[in-house]
């Protein structure tokens, strides 16, 4: 065991827990929000299935080492993911939803400035298309989803215990999926850059029945259960996504989850985008979209739509300077961090 | 998860549901035959019978409404939903006691009602036809929530109607020469009507409430 590769991997594991507490919100905000479903019930089903995608699905994603892997150095990429973890850390308890990826970009821009690498400008053209752009495009998908939704149910007439409880499955269909998928592509960035190091972590487990747990899936659970400790922490994220931005109904909920599935599909899948044009169509532009600004952007776009939708402009004010903070902050705790490292503890950061 | 149980559970609390409201307006219809009797007939061998099916249809209701409390705490997980449901349930089961109590206090009492008789049954009419108006409304609420204003505005009116007869008997029995006491005690059924009105008023405004909530 190699108590080092541990030390290390803590930064990571931080960055995970810090990755679900802020997340969950996504995926469970406006179903808890909405109390259509329990915080233990939406905490405990995004833990397994973010676990689950993690483990299952994340070794694609994390063999190309995420974000972190352009670091060269476990040090550095330490530094970067701690940096980044309390960034996101100090926005969950400000009960902000944020983007953990641009946070993480956010702290490597500040790794960027330490090694004399310039700023790629590249990434703030990419924030401000995120932050302004996503929003708008959510907003305007979830109004076009929740008006033909909710004409078909006007006619169909559904009793409202049975639309309730098909809301309610909707719901956690939606979340367990969105779980899944937040396992999977996000586990590269909490422990993808430790993979090569899984070997001096842990040794093959042996599972009953003869299959055996490699080191490398070994990791890639335990950076899992990590995230899903993090969804327990993740209440007050949600309940500022779900409750506080604006007072949403049942179907808006199930709304706001689709279209922040459909908006991260359309403008950000390379692959649809190939689709749509292998049709004859136009293919959708492609801009730089992220969930966290996909969720808000899709509630108060139905908070303006739905009567009594009360949108709360006083603390959508202060999500969106959350959105700056964070990526700010996560730059401005690395370079500090990594410059105490290599200047008062003589520590190797850079390559 | 097993969907299929948990939706015939759903089926069955909605029927649960359903047969409840009956009860409430059939409690309603036995009350209106029960005031009619008295004050044709005061109490003799029908008002007696009266007595017995109001007593039934309260014990059934609440059995019912047990069944409906239980099923919704144990076999449906929406906590919104749920609040929302019971509190709707125990505020119409009031409806229903307020029907019984004042069929038993014609029975126990036996008020001498003197000139207020034809305005007492006035009362007992608009104070049935706004419960009857609400129970529209609450039935409306699982299933056209749009259809919900439409009744509670009716119920708002018909609960006005209710108070001006209540205000106009009132007068009409303390410009009488009956005793105080007997004019204090005759005040105490037309409150007692009255309030079925009020009730029903109470919980149409609650629908209302959950109506804005659920909105879609």
């Amino acid at each position: 065991m190699d108590l080092w590769a541990w030390f290390f991997l803590t930064g990571g594991l931080f960055l995970g827990w810090s990755l679900g507490g802020n997340d969950g919100a996504n995926i469970f905000g406006t179903a808890v929000g909405t109390r259509m479903v329990r915080f233990s019930t939406a905490a405990f089903i995004a833990g397994v299935f973010v676990t689950l995608g993690a483990a299952l699905s994340g070794f694609g994603t994390a063999g190309n080492l995420g974000k972190l892997g352009s670091v060269g150095t476990l040090l550095g990429a330490f530094l970067i993911a701690v940096a980044a973890a309390y960034a996101v850390y100090w926005m969950n308890r400000r009960a902000l939803p944020v983007s953990t990826s641009q946070t993480i970009v956010g702290a490597i821009l500040g790794w960027n400035v330490f090694a004399g690498r310039g700023v790629d400008f590249g990434a703030f053209g990419q924030f401000l298309g995120a932050w302004v752009v996503t929003p708008f495009l959510s907003a305007a998908l979830a109004i076009a989803l929740y008006l033909p939704v909710r004409g078909l149910l006007r006619r169909v007439r559904l009793h409202l215990l049975t639309l309730d409880l098909l809301t309610r499955y909707a719901l956690i269909a939606a979340g367990a999926f969105g779980a899944y998928s937040l396992g999977a592509n996000n586990i590269a960035n909490v422990v993808g850059v430790f993979v090569p190091l899984a070997g001096r972590i842990f040794r093959p487990l042996e599972l009953p029945g003869g299959a055996v747990l490699d080191p490398v899936h070994q990791l890639l659970l335990l950076g899992g259960l990590a995230i899903a400790a993090g969804v327990y922490n993740s209440r007050r994220v949600m309940m500022t996504v779900g409750h506080d931005l604006a007072r949403l109904n049942p179907l808006a909920a199930w709304v706001v989850v689709v279209a922040q599935s459909l908006v991260l599909l359309v403008f950000a899948s390379q692959r649809f985008a190939q689709f749509v044009a292998s049709l004859g169509l136009p293919p959708p532009p492609l801009v730089p979209v992220s969930s966290s600004q996909a969720v808000v952007g899709a509630v108060i776009g139905l908070g303006l739509l739905i009567p009594g939708g009360r949108v709360d402009w006083g603390l959508f004010g202060r999500v969106a300077a959350g959105w700056v903070l964070a990526p700010t902050t996560a730059a401005v705790l690395s370079l500090v961090a990594l410059y105490v490292a290599q200047n008062v503890f003589n520590l190797p950061v850079l390559p | 998860m097993k969907l299929t149980p948990l939706f015939s559970s759903v089926r069955q609390l909605e029927a649960e549901i359903d047969r409840y409201l009956d009860h409430v307006l059939e409690a309603g219809l036995v009350f209106s035959r029960a005031v009619e009797a008295y004050v044709r007939r005061g109490v003799e061998e029908t008002y007696a019978e009266y007595i017995a099916e109001i007593t039934q249809v309260e014990e059934e209701g609440d059995a019912l409404r047990r069944e409906i409390e239980t099923r919704m705490t144990f076999h449906t997980l929406i906590p919104e939903l749920r609040e929302d449901v019971l509190s709707l349930i125990e505020q119409v089961d009031q409806v229903t006691n307020r029907y019984e109590e004042s069929v038993y206090a014609f029975y126990v009492q036996r008020p001498a009602l003197g000139p207020i008789d034809e305005g007492i049954l006035e009362l007992a009419r608009a104070a049935v036809t706004t419960a009857e108006e609400m129970v529209k409304a609450a039935r409306a609420f699982f299933r056209d929530l749009h259809a919900v204003r439409d009744h509670v505005k009716k119920v708002q009116f018909f609960e006005s109607e209710a108070d001006k007869v209540a205000t106009r008997i009132g007068r009409q029995l303390f410009e009488s020469d009956l005793e105080l006491a007997q004019k204090l005690h005759l005040q105490q059924f037309i409150d007692r009507i009255d309030d079925i009105a009020d009730t029903s008023e109470d919980i149409g405004d609650e629908l209302s409430i959950l109506v804005i909530k659920r909105l879609v």
